[in-house]
C-alpha cells in the first residue's frame, strides 16, 4: 500500500458550501437592513413634505423662541446658540457632579465595609435605599420637597452676607475677575504643565534611586508659590465677590439655579449609590490575602487601605466607574422634568415651538453620542493599560 | 469545648474544622463593633444621634402628616385615568396573573423536587415562611395600599388574589413531567392574550396608566425586546463582517443615548417613519422606543453570557457533528442563556425604574399620576409632594429591591461564575 491516494476535493453543492453561504447570509441581510431603512426614508421625506417641514438644517439660525432663565439666551436668539447654552448646562452638572460622586461612592462604598457596625449598617441603607428608587423621582424629591420650600425670593435667607439662598437660586460668594484675569490664567496653566512635569520627575527619581519622591508636596507647593508670587505681582488680578441682591435681580458670587442644585444632588446621591457597589465589589474582589499581608506588615487601617487594597481594586472598579460617569451623564437628560435648562430642555422647548422634530432629536442624539462614545473610546484605552501584564 | 461538642463535631465531618462560633455579651458587642478606638466611638455617636433624628423626623411624617392625597387619589395611583366603571376588568386580570404566577412558582418546585430525586442530592421545599421573607415587602405595600382604602372592595380583590395564587400552586406542582413546560408556555400565552383583550377592552391600551402602565411597560418593552437582543447579540458575536458591524454600530448608538431622546423620538419623530395616515397612540409610540432602547441592553446581556460558555463546548459539538445552528440551538445558548438570568433581572429592575421616564413625554404613570395629583384644586401648592414622592418611591423600592434580592439568590443557585 505505497500508493498515495491523490482525491480531488470534491466541492459541494453551492447551498451547502459555507463560503458562499457567508457572502449570501450577509448580503441577504444587508439587502434586509438596507430595504427597511429605504422604506424608513421613503417616509420620513414623504411626510415631511407633505406637512412642510425642510429636510436641511437651516433652522439653527432662526430663532429659538424660548428664553433661557441664567443666560443671555431670549426668545430671538438663533436655535444653535440656546443648544450651545444647554450643552453647557449639561456640562455645569458633570463637572461638578463628578468628582462629588465620586467621593462619595467611594466613602460610602469603604463604609459598608467598616468594621463599625453603625457606619456599615448606615452604608448599607443608603445604597439599598438609593439604588432602588428612580432616578426621576429623587429629581423631583429633592425639588419639590428640598428647593421650592425654601424662602421667596422677596424675602430670602442670609448667611452672613456671605450667601443668599432663595427657591429660585443659591447664590454665595465667589471672585470675579479683575484687570489682569488673563495673564494670570496663562501663567496658572503654564505653572499646571510644570507641575505635572515635577511629578513625573519625582515619580522617575523615586523610581530610579528609592528616594521618597513627596510628589504631592513638590507639585502643590510649586502651583501655590507660583499662584501667590503671580497675584501679587499683578496686583490682585480677582477680587472677593459677595452675593447682591437687588429686587429680582441678582449680581456677584457664584450662583445657581434651583433646578440646578435640585439636579446636582439627586442625580450625585443616586449615582453614588451605584459607585459606592462597585466600590466594595472590588474591594472584595481583592484577596483577602493581601489585607493579611498588610496587617502581619503593621501597617495602619489607613494604610492598609491606601497603599495594598485601595490600588488593587481600583483596576477592577474603573471600567463599570465610567459606565456609572456615562449614566449620569445620560441621567442629567431628566433636567427636563425640573426645568433645568439643560441641551434636552432646550431641545424639548424648541421642537415645542415648531422646530422641525426629526433634525432636532438627531442633533440632540449626536451631542450625546459624541460625548459616550468618547468617554467609551478612553475606557478602552485605560483598560489596556491597566491589564495585569503577566505575572510569573 | 466540653467533651460533648468535640463528639458531635466529629460525628458531623462537614464540620471539623469549622470556626467555633463565639457569641459575645453586649457589652463586649458593643465594645468591638461600635467603639473600638476613639474615632470608632466618634463616628458611632455621630451617626447614632442622625439616626435618632432621622427616626425621629419619619415618625413624626408618619403620624402628622394628611394622606388624604393618596386616599382620594388611589385608583389614579393605580390604574391611571382607567374608566371607573370598567374596574373589574383590570381586577379580573390581576386574579388571572395571580393564578399564573401560582403556577409557574408550582411548577418550578415541582421541577426542583425531580431534579433533586434525579440526583440523589437532599431537596427541602422552602416553607411559606421562608416565602414570606423573600416576598416580606411586596406584602408590605399591598398592606399600606389597602390601609389607604375606603371600601372593602379592594380587600375583597386582594384577598381573592391570594387565594388564586396559593390555590394553584398545588396544581401547578402536581403537573406531570411531560407536560409540565408546554403546559405552561400554552397557559401564558392563553392568559397574555385574555389580559391584553380584557384589560385594553373598552379604553384600549392608550387609556392605560398609574402602577399598571409602570408595570406593562416593563414586561411587555422586555418581552418585545428579548428577541431582537438575542439577535443583536449573535449578530455583533458573528464571524461575518457585515452582520457584525451593523449590530456592533446599532447597539453602541442606542447605548450612547439617553431614554429620554428615544422617548422624544417615539412621541415626536416615530410618526414620520410610518406610512401616511398610519398614526399609532402614546403607550404603543412608548413601548417602540422602549423595545428599540432595550433590545441593545439585552444585547449586552446576552453577549455575556455566550461568552461564559467555555469554547470547549461548540468544540465538542462539531466533533460530534451537529450543524452550526443546532450547537447554537441546543449546546451554547441554553448555557448562554441560563448564565444570563441574574443579569436579565437586573435589567428588568433598571428597565423598571426608567419607565418613569414616560411622565416626561406626557403620560400619566404612578409617577405621573401623583404629580398631577398635586395639581388637583384640594391638594394644591400645599407641598403635598412630601406625601406622593415617597408613596411612590415605595412602590418602586419594593420592585426593585425584592427582585435584586431575587436575582442575588438565582446568581447563588445557578452557580454562576462559579464552576
Amino acid at each position: 500500500m505505497s500508493t498515495a491516494i491523490t482525491k480531488k476535493v470534491e466541492r459541494p453543492p453551492f447551498w451547502r458550501d459555507l463560503r458562499v453561504l457567508r457572502v449570501l447570509i450577509q448580503v441577504l441581510s444587508l439587502a434586509v437592513i438596507g430595504a427597511i431603512l429605504y422604506v424608513l426614508w421613503f417616509n420620513l421625506t414623504t411626510n415631511m413634505r407633505a406637512i412642510g417641514i425642510r429636510a436641511d438644517f437651516d433652522f439653527l439660525t432662526q430663532p429659538v423662541g424660548v428664553s433661557v432663565t441664567g443666560s443671555d439666551i431670549g426668545a430671538g436668539s438663533a436655535v444653535w446658540r440656546a443648544l450651545l447654552v444647554g450643552v453647557q448646562n449639561t456640562f455645569a452638572l458633570v463637572v461638578v457632579g463628578i468628582p462629588l460622586l465620586t467621593i462619595i461612592g467611594v466613602l460610602v462604598g469603604v463604609a459598608r465595609l467598616s468594621s463599625n457596625w453603625l457606619v456599615s449598617k448606615a452604608a448599607t441603607i443608603y445604597v439599598e435605599t438609593l439604588r432602588n428608587i428612580p432616578p426621576l423621582l429623587i429629581i423631583l424629591f429633592a425639588f419639590f420637597v428640598g428647593v421650592l420650600p425654601l424662602p421667596d425670593i422677596l424675602e430670602p435667607a442670609r448667611i452672613l452676607d456671605l450667601a443668599i439662598i432663595t427657591n429660585r437660586f443659591i447664590a454665595v460668594t465667589g471672585f470675579s475677575a479683575a484687570e489682569g484675569f488673563e495673564i494670570f490664567g496663562w501663567i496658572m496653566l503654564v505653572a499646571l504643565v510644570a507641575a505635572i512635569f515635577v511629578w513625573r520627575w519625582r515619580t522617575r527619581v523615586f523610581v530610579q534611586t528609592g528616594e521618597p519622591h513627596h510628589r504631592v508636596l513638590w507639585s502643590t507647593g510649586l502651583l501655590l508659590s507660583v499662584a501667590v508670587i503671580a497675584y501679587l505681582a499683578l496686583q490682585g488680578p480677582f477680587e472677593l465677590s459677595k452675593p447682591v441682591l437687588a429686587g429680582r435681580a441678582l449680581s456677584g458670587g457664584f450662583s445657581g439655579l434651583g433646578g440646578y442644585f435640585a439636579m446636582l444632588v439627586a442625580l450625585v446621591l443616586y449615582t453614588a449609590s451605584h459607585v459606592a457597589e462597585i466600590v466594595r465589589g472590588s474591594i472584595l474582589a481583592v484577596p483577602r490575602g493581601q489585607s493579611e499581608a498588610a496587617n502581619a506588615l503593621a501597617l495602619s487601617g489607613f494604610q492598609r487601605l491606601r497603599y495594598v487594597v485601595l490600588p488593587q481594586s481600583l483596576r477592577i472598579a474603573i471600567p463599570p466607574t465610567i459606565n456609572q460617569y456615562l449614566n449620569f451623564v445620560k441621567n442629567t437628560s431628566l433636567g427636563i422634568a425640573v426645568g433645568y435648562a439643560e441641551v434636552t430642555l432646550i431641545a424639548f422647548q424648541a421642537i415645542g415651538n415648531g422646530r422641525p422634530a426629526p433634525q432636532m432629536i438627531l442633533l440632540l442624539m449626536g451631542a450625546y453620542l459624541v460625548f459616550s462614545l468618547t468617554i467609551s473610546a478612553v475606557v478602552n484605552v485605560l483598560n489596556r493599560r491597566l491589564q495585569l501584564v503577566g505575572r510569573t | 469545648m466540653s467533651d460533648r461538642e468535640v463528639i458531635e463535631r466529629e460525628a458531623d465531618p462537614v464540620a471539623v474544622g469549622r470556626p467555633v462560633h463565639i457569641r459575645l455579651g453586649a457589652r463586649a458587642w458593643a465594645k468591638k463593633n461600635l467603639f473600638s478606638t476613639w474615632y470608632d466611638a466618634l463616628l458611632t455617636l455621630t451617626l447614632g444621634s442622625l439616626f435618632v433624628a432621622f427616626g425621629w423626623t419619619l415618625i413624626r411624617f408618619l403620624f402628622t402628616s394628611d394622606f388624604a392625597i393618596l386616599r382620594v387619589n388611589l385608583a389614579l395611583l393605580m390604574v391611571g385615568g382607567f374608566p371607573r366603571d370598567q374596574l373589574w376588568r383590570p381586577v379580573v386580570a390581576l386574579i388571572l396573573v395571580s393564578i399564573l404566577l401560582g403556577l409557574m412558582a408550582g411548577i418550578g418546585s415541582a421541577s426542583a423536587r425531580d431534579t433533586a430525586e434525579q440526583t440523589g442530592l437532599p431537596y427541602q421545599r422552602s416553607s411559606p415562611m421562608a416565602v414570606l421573607k423573600r416576598f416580606w415587602p411586596v406584602l408590605a405595600f399591598v398592606v399600606v395600599v389597602l390601609m389607604l382604602t375606603e371600601t372593602l372592595t379592594p380587600w375583597l380583590v386582594a384577598g381573592a388574589a391570594l387565594v388564586a395564587g396559593v390555590g394553584s400552586f398545588p396544581l401547578g406542582r402536581g403537573l406531570p413531567a411531560g407536560v409540565r413546560r408546554f403546559g405552561l408556555v400554552i397557559l401564558t400565552i392563553i392568559i397574555a392574550a385574555v389580559y391584553l383583550v380584557l384589560v385594553s377592552g373598552g379604553v384600549g391600551w392608550d387609556g392605560w396608566g398609574g402602577l399598571h402602565l409602570n408595570l406593562f411597560l416593563t414586561v411587555a418593552g422586555l418581552l418585545l425586546a428579548f428577541p431582537l437582543g438575542l439577535l443583536l447579540a449573535l449578530g455583533r458575536r458573528s464571524t461575518l463582517p457585515a452582520l457584525r458591524a451593523m449590530s456592533v454600530t446599532y447597539i453602541e448608538f442606542i447605548r450612547g443615548v439617553p431614554l429620554i431622546t428615544l422617548l422624544l423620538m417615539g412621541i415626536f419623530v416615530i410618526g414620520f417613519f410610518l406610512p401616511t395616515g398610519f398614526r399609532p397612540g402614546n403607550v404603543t409610540r412608548v413601548l417602540i422606543a422602549i423595545t428599540l432602547f432595550e433590545s441593545a441592553y439585552i444585547a449586552e446581556v446576552v453577549r455575556g453570557g455566550l461568552q461564559s460558555v467555555p469554547g470547549g463546548q461548540v468544540e465538542a459539538a462539531q466533533a460530534l457533528g451537529l450543524a452550526p445552528w443546532k450547537t447554537m440551538r441546543r449546546i451554547v445558548l441554553p448555557q448562554a442563556l441560563r448564565n444570563t438570568i441574574p443579569a436579565m433581572v437586573g435589567q428588568f429592575i433598571s428597565l423598571f425604574k426608567d419607565t418613569t421616564l414616560v411622565v416626561i413625554v406626557g403620560m400619566i404613570d404612578i409617577l405621573g399620576a401623583s404629580q398631577s395629583a398635586n395639581a388637583q384644586g384640594a391638594f394644591l401648592a400645599q407641598g403635598l409632594h412630601r406625601v406622593t414622592l415617597p408613596f411612590v418611591a415605595l412602590a418602586f423600592w419594593v420592585g426593585s429591591y425584592v427582585m435584586s434580592r431575587e436575582a442575588r439568590r438565582l446568581e447563588h443557585k445557578l452557580g454562576v461564575g462559579v464552576r
